[in-house]
């Protein structure tokens, strides 16, 4: 949303809130919502994509090279990604989740 | 050329939906409603109207589907009733805040529980506050005409809400009555095409049904609200346009006798014509009553009823709810709190009657105003009213 849109009195605001610019949710950055970041460790990935199926905001792109990459303006920090990577039944997770703090 | 036809007044309703010519209609059975969606099935089923009839699992899906419907343009309607009216809660209020002018009627039962099949008016008071035009009907000429009614209002582009038509269930439901029907194009000068502010057009995209952060939801608000305060406008446009193609004439408040009446009865829906026979027998007697019909509930009348109020010295209002633990019941609350700067301040009485389908009889309401004609004056203690028959 635009400084201008937020200044909308009631008469301005369209009948039914209506959305005229659609698809317009992507201007809504989501990822400061977030208060752990996944870090990626490359060296773990078997370019399996679960983590980028799973993914409930499709924060996490897949790379040419077939690598996830996370979008952090939107990513919430469910950590949904670090659960259920493969290779976290070794231990051997791709992501880790740090807290924001520490990227202060 | 408009002809008089006996039938129950179900099936008069589903037969005004198909003069209003729907589109889309998504309901779910439930008693006392079954039969107008089961008519409407059969209507479409048999090629006599030609509108997606939509079986649904229940009716948070029935609201459901005519919201999407109504969105992409289509005239929706459904149909309902008490633990259906229920369920749908939460998506009437979308509706309502989508601006989607959906019609439905609800044939108004008592709320579980304990489980009641039978009319009153608790299904509706429960969902007061969804935004929607709401009317009482009183008999089955005005149910049908109401559906028809409503269809040309809640789709005016100066109004685009949703409306309800509330017409008790069972004893008004049920009836066979004499309808005086419309023919098809009567109908269609009455109800022009729906041409929707929005629609959902792969051609010219639009996000509907968004989320508001608090910087929207208060303005959203207001918007909605100054929306169905103005439809008044209209409706009675509406109505006015309905006197001119057929000659009945409707008014949000309706008064019967209350002329020197000191007196007067607040009645919504089929009670009034069993409250009007009353008003009959006590003028008879001499007793200065009179009766006064709540037709339309929101947006609420209040400059009309304050007009047909005025000048009695107590007012019996009947509620068909109980609001529990209120300070009054719904009706009553409304009336009690718009009489407030009136001056001198009539007393209210409240009765709540007829839940869970008790009879209501013509002695019930003389017993009514005989007990208001020697009662104290108003206020009373909180939660003060009669509960009318009630087994001590």
């Amino acid at each position: 949303m635009t400084s201008k849109e937020k200044a909308w009195t009631w008469k301005e605001i369209p009948v039914g809130a209506v959305a005229e610019d659609p698809g317009s949710s992507s201007q809504y950055l989501t990822g400061g919502w977030r208060s752990q970041r996944p870090v990626f460790t490359p060296d773990n990935c078997v370019q399996c994509g679960v983590c980028y199926i799973y993914c409930p905001d499709a924060s996490i792109v897949m790379t040419p090279e077939g690598y996830p990459d996370i979008l952090l303006d939107y990513c919430k920090g469910c950590g949904i990604c670090a659960r259920e990577c493969y290779m976290a039944t070794f231990g051997l997770s791709c992501f880790e989740m740090v807290d924001e703090e520490e990227f202060r | 050329m408009s002809k008089r036809v006996g039938m129950e007044v179900s099936i008069a309703v589903a037969e005004a939906v198909k003069l209003a010519n729907a589109d889309v209609i998504a309901a779910y059975p439930i008693t006392p409603q079954t039969h107008i969606v089961e008519h409407l099935s059969e209507l479409v089923a048999d090629g006599d109207l030609d509108a997606e009839y939509v079986c649904v699992e229940s009716e948070h899906s029935a609201m459901s589907a005519v919201v999407g419907s109504s969105a992409a343009g289509a005239r929706s309607f459904t149909a309902t009733a008490s633990q259906g009216l229920a369920l749908m809660h939460e998506i009437l209020f979308i509706a309502s805040s989508m601006r989607l002018p959906i019609v439905m009627t609800v044939a108004n039962r008592a709320l579980s529980g304990p489980l009641s099949i039978w009319n009153d008016h608790s299904d509706i008071m429960a969902s007061r506050d969804c935004g929607w035009i709401q009317y009482f009907v009183e008999n089955g000429q005005e149910a049908f005409d109401h559906v028809l009614i409503a269809f040309r209002v809640a789709e005016d582009p100066e109004v685009s809400l949703p409306a309800i038509v509330n017409l008790d269930g069972f004893i008004l439901s049920h009836m066979i009555e004499p309808h005086i029907l419309l023919d098809d194009e009567e109908a269609a000068r009455y109800i022009p095409p729906f041409r929707p502010i929005n629609r959902l057009d792969p051609d010219n995209p639009v996000t509907m049904g968004d989320f508001a952060t608090p910087d929207f939801y208060t303005e959203v608000k207001k918007g909605q609200e100054e929306a169905l305060r103005d439809s008044r406008t209209t409706i009675d446009k509406g109505w006015q346009e309905f006197a001119e193609l057929t000659g009945r004439k409707y008014q949000a408040v309706e008064t019967y006798k209350t002329e020197g009446a000191d007196i007067l009865m607040l009645s919504m829906g089929a009670l009034g014509e069993t409250a009007s026979v009353a008003v009959d027998r006590m003028r008879d007697k001499g007793l200065p009553v009179g009766l006064v019909k709540l037709r339309l509930w929101r947006p609420f009348p209040s400059d009309d009823l304050l007009k047909a109020l005025g000048g009695a010295k107590k007012i019996v209002v009947m509620d068909r709810a109980i609001s529990f633990g209120a300070a009054t019941n719904p009706v009553a609350a409304e009336v009690a709190s718009l009489l407030y700067d009136t001056e001198p301040r009539p007393c209210i009485f409240n009765s709540v009657i007829g839940l869970g389908g008790r009879d209501v009889r013509v002695e019930d309401f003389e017993a009514i105003v005989k007990k208001a004609m020697q009662g104290h004056t108003y206020p009373g203690p909180v939660g003060d009213y009669d509960l009318i028959g009630v087994r001590e």
